[in-house]
């Protein structure tokens, strides 16, 4: 793909060999890692910050799902059962989804993947951290604090009046979290723009950054007006300035529509760069081109488009006019378009290709399966007559589950463990980690299908307590939430354990395409000992397969499988 | 007795339930047909197209068609369209109530949700309502935004504080049926629920009559509207000049000093009481005082019944689904 040839070859050292330099060996200081620029080392720093986040975030759900378990509020109180939902969400939502894949992978992989050195603003890059770090802080405090019951949607005259918990130190921490996105970004759309390699031309760009482009826009258009309708809360609850509480002469509807309409798009923000990475490993495992390329691209940005012009489908039960009503409901289905465009092009993808079924793979084909289900239900929910009935039940809990959880994170695993070995020069074990991919697919299946029904029954969300009809579903969903959790506890384990004693990577373990594979694992500090110059389309698998075929004839090409 | 066995699908016990559950068996049906054909074809290719089998024929006669393209965005293109029609007719009639409704006024709060019928009898957490016959619920809330959620009857509506809200349903089936409280209200949320009680419509009748004797909500608010001294300047016929006639008020038009014309309902009503200088109706001066806190949700409602009995007893037309005047 590029003249990357003349780099050394990608031999793995003996261990009794000083390692090469690489960005995790440049300096072992506290003070190196806290006031490094090094777009790589901030995307550790990111992903140390997004797992601590994923844990707590994970840990309150637990304690729901096993509270819901009894129809009685046995477990916990309801003051705390509403703080630990409440803190899910938030946590999971500002603190993970949202970061996740545009942070962590973004940050590692954008420089890496254009041929670039660094982001295009590196210091600005290590502010984001600190911003969001300082947000997160904010939340923690709030949480220790005592927490707060709102529910993550923070829905006035409640959050604004009513509420006796930390509202304001939430708010707070989303309020300065949101700053870090904005920054992100705009670095990653200055970095598009003007650090592309030599003759690496829009069309030839990997798959994963047209996503992560589209991700960019979402967050530097919509991030403000979340953080205006946080103020605005917080300038009511403590000024008494009427905005939203009728009280005080405000519309609690004005305040849905602020929230929404930076909360509708941010559900893009976790699930396109997913989709960004699926794109990434199924032509890899494919050993092909995918099916459409230009079309899976431009539906990135024609769901980042859409996404800003749904938000009323939130509304629908809300008082809003029907009339409102029916044009968000017209324009949600506008969405389901290119969603479509992307599932049926992934899977023409596999057609006539040559599969492998290594982690990232099935990672990448539970997203597309969990993708269709969460999508086609979005279906339901957009149906006003049928949203009406839906609205605020498990129905709705399912839904955006299959998308935030069956989606975003199934993507966010393939890719931690398609790129692990480029960010840690490591190779897990590749057995655990195929038992794990398969076990949080089952167990998130078993956790959220009976949510679907449940919804449809008629059980509302935010329910400490339920009628005793709702317990056998409500029970499966909870066995489905400890497979989950054990699902979830493995990568944790497994790729700890490969930092020390995984296998050496060699540059490119996956054969894949790509110019972050050209350069060595993991990469050194600037990235490329000389800037790539780029010739070629990308995922040209074919030239890769038939070159590999002339060096070694002999070889059936499954040689270099993982671990 | 509620029925609780377990059970997979909610029950139907209103007219409008059956039509949302056949667009939702459409749905289900949609919805199966995609995921079978893309876990199938998954699957398919998986297996055909596995590494290991080298007997497979790989060569791609065309990269990329623009035709198949096209056939998988037109394709879930119809789709939307027709459910977007259906789903979109059904929320209209959902949210229509019929002339002639029998109205019950709602009152939600942190957390209970009180009623009160026509004749005046109140009840808390329980609805009794006849079966057969359209019921048009009126609600409004004290505090933060709640909503009234009747799983067997496919309704919900947000129940805001500051402004009416409305939702119908026409009961199918005697029995008692789950209420909830559909939008997250505070600490006790989950414990904001009760029971929908479906009675024959003599049985109904003979629920009403039981019970305490209830002053009708018109009386009532007649009585306040004295006690309140509105009679000072709202004199019969507004002869003193300084206030347009109530007489003949309710759901006419009434045109405002900035040339707007709104229509009287309930909502234009509350808020003429709460905050006169909102809306001014022309060629009168803002210098009615508010009321806003001395009169409770369900005062207000009584004061509005009163001045609905002002008004001659017209068929009243279809009102629309809680849009602000």
């Amino acid at each position: 793909m590029t003249t990357i040839s003349q780099h050394r070859p990608p031999t793995v050292p003996a261990p009794d060999q000083p390692p090469r330099r690489n960005y995790l060996n440049n300096g072992y200081s506290v003070r190196s890692w806290l006031l490094t620029t090094d777009h790589k080392r901030i995307a550790v720093l990111y992903l140390l910050s997004v797992t601590f986040f994923f844990m707590i975030g994970g840990l309150a759900a637990s304690v729901v799902r096993l509270d819901l378990t009894t129809p009685e509020a046995d477990l916990v109180l309801t003051e705390t059962f509403n703080k630990l939902f409440t803190a899910h969400g938030v946590i999971m939502v500002f603190f993970f989804l949202i970061p996740s894949i545009p942070s962590v992978l973004g940050n590692f992989l954008v420089p890496l993947m254009i041929g670039a050195r660094d982001l295009a603003f590196p210091k600005l890059n290590l502010l984001s951290w600190y911003i969001y770090t300082l947000g997160g802080l904010f939340t923690i405090y709030a949480l220790v604090a005592g927490g707060v019951d709102t529910g993550w949607t923070f829905y006035a005259p409640y959050s604004s009046t009513y509420s006796n918990t930390h509202v304001m130190a939430t708010a707070v921490g989303i309020f300065i979290t949101g700053f870090s996105s904005i920054l992100t970004g705009l670095n990653f759309i200055v970095t598009i723009h003007k650090m592309r390699a030599p003759g690496l031309t829009w069309f030839r760009l990997p798959l994963f950054i047209w996503s992560t482009y589209a991700t960019s826009i979402i967050m530097v258009l919509g991030t403000p007006v979340l953080a205006i309708s946080l103020f605005l809360v917080g300038m009511e609850r403590l000024l008494k300035i009427g905005i939203f509480d009728p009280k005080l002469g405000g519309d609690p509807i004005l305040f849905q529509h602020l929230f929404w309409f930076y909360s509708h798009p941010a559900v893009y923000i976790m699930v396109l760069p997913s989709m960004g990475v699926v794109s990434e490993i199924i032509p890899c495992f494919c050993r092909k081109r995918p099916f459409g390329y230009a079309f899976i691209g431009f539906s990135s940005f024609a769901i980042a488009v859409f996404s800003f012009l749904v938000w009323g489908h939130h509304l629908f039960v809300s008082g809003q006019s029907v009339y409102a009503g029916l044009v968000f409901s017209a324009l949600s289905y506008l969405v389901a378009i290119p969603s479509a465009i992307k599932v049926f092009n992934w899977t023409a993808s596999l057609h006539k290709g040559s599969i492998s079924f290594d982690t990232p793979m099935l990672y990448a084909l539970g997203f597309v399966g969990l993708f269709t289900m969460g999508g086609l239900t979005g279906l339901f929910v957009a149906a006003l007559a049928v949203d009406v009935h839906v609205h605020d039940t498990y129905f709705i809990v399912a839904h955006f589950h299959y998308i935030m959880v069956g989606g975003a994170v199934m993507g966010y695993l393939g890719g931690i463990h398609f790129w692990w070995s480029k960010m840690t020069g490591r190779l897990y074990p590749e057995g655990w980690a195929r038992l794990s991919a398969i076990l949080i697919f089952v167990g998130f299946n078993l956790t959220f299908f009976p949510q679907y029904i449940l919804g449809y029954l008629g059980m509302p969300r935010r329910y400490h307590v339920y009628p005793e009809e709702f317990q056998v579903l409500n029970v499966m969903s909870s066995a489905g939430a400890s497979i989950l959790a054990v699902g979830y506890f493995f990568p944790l384990t497994y790729l700890l354990w490969s930092l020390r004693w995984g296998k050496i990577a060699s540059s490119n373990p996956w054969r894949a395409a790509g110019l972050e594979w050209q350069t060595s694992s993991p990469p050194p500090t600037e990235n490329f000992a000389q800037t790539p110059v780029v010739r070629d389309e990308a995922y040209d698998y074919a030239t890769i397969d038939a070159q590999l075929a002339a060096v070694k004839p002999s070889s059936p090409g499954v040689e270099l499988s993982h671990g | 007795m509620i029925d609780d066995g377990f059970r997979l699908f909610p029950e139907q016990a209103s007219t409008h339930a059956p039509r949302v559950d056949l667009l939702y068996f459409f749905l289900l049906g949609v919805a199966v047909f995609f995921t079978v054909l893309i876990a199938a074809l998954i699957v398919y290719f998986s297996i055909k197209y596995r590494r290991g089998n080298t007997q497979v024929d790989r060569t791609v006669s065309h990269v990329e068609s623009f035709r198949t393209e096209l056939v998988w965005m037109v394709v879930p293109l119809i789709l939307c369209v027709m459910i977007f029609t259906w789903g979109a007719d059904l929320y209209f009639s959902g949210y229509r109530p019929p002339a002639g409704a029998l109205e019950i006024r709602v009152v939600a709060k942190q957390w209970m949700w009180k009623f009160q019928h026509p004749d005046g009898k109140r009840e808390i957490n329980t609805l009794h309502v006849p079966l057969g016959g359209a019921v048009k619920l009126t609600m409004i809330s004290e505090d933060v935004i709640h909503s009234m959620f009747v799983p067997a009857f496919r309704i919900k509506r947000d129940v805001l504080p500051g402004n009416y809200a409305n939702c119908w349903f026409e009961a199918t089936r005697t029995g008692e049926f789950h209420l909830f409280c559909a939008e997250y209200c505070g600490t006790n949320h989950s414990r904001m629920t009760g029971r929908v009680i479906v009675l024959e419509p003599a049985e109904y009748q003979a629920w009403l009559a039981g019970g305490n004797a209830n002053e009708p909500p018109a009386e009532a608010g007649k009585r306040l509207f004295e006690e309140l001294r509105c009679v000072t300047c709202h004199v019969a016929g507004g002869a003193t000049g300084r206030c347009p006639p109530l007489e003949n008020l309710y759901d006419h038009p009434v045109r405002l000093v900035d040339g707007q014309t709104v229509k009287a309902d309930d909502g234009y009503l509350r808020e003429s009481i709460v905050r006169p200088a909102a809306k001014v109706v022309a060629g009168f001066q803002p210098i009615m005082p508010s009321f806003d806190g001395q009169v409770s949700e369900e005062q207000l409602i009584d004061l509005i019944a009163y001045i609905k009995s002002l008004a001659k007893p017209a068929a009243a037309p279809a009102s629309e689904a809680g849009d602000r005047p």
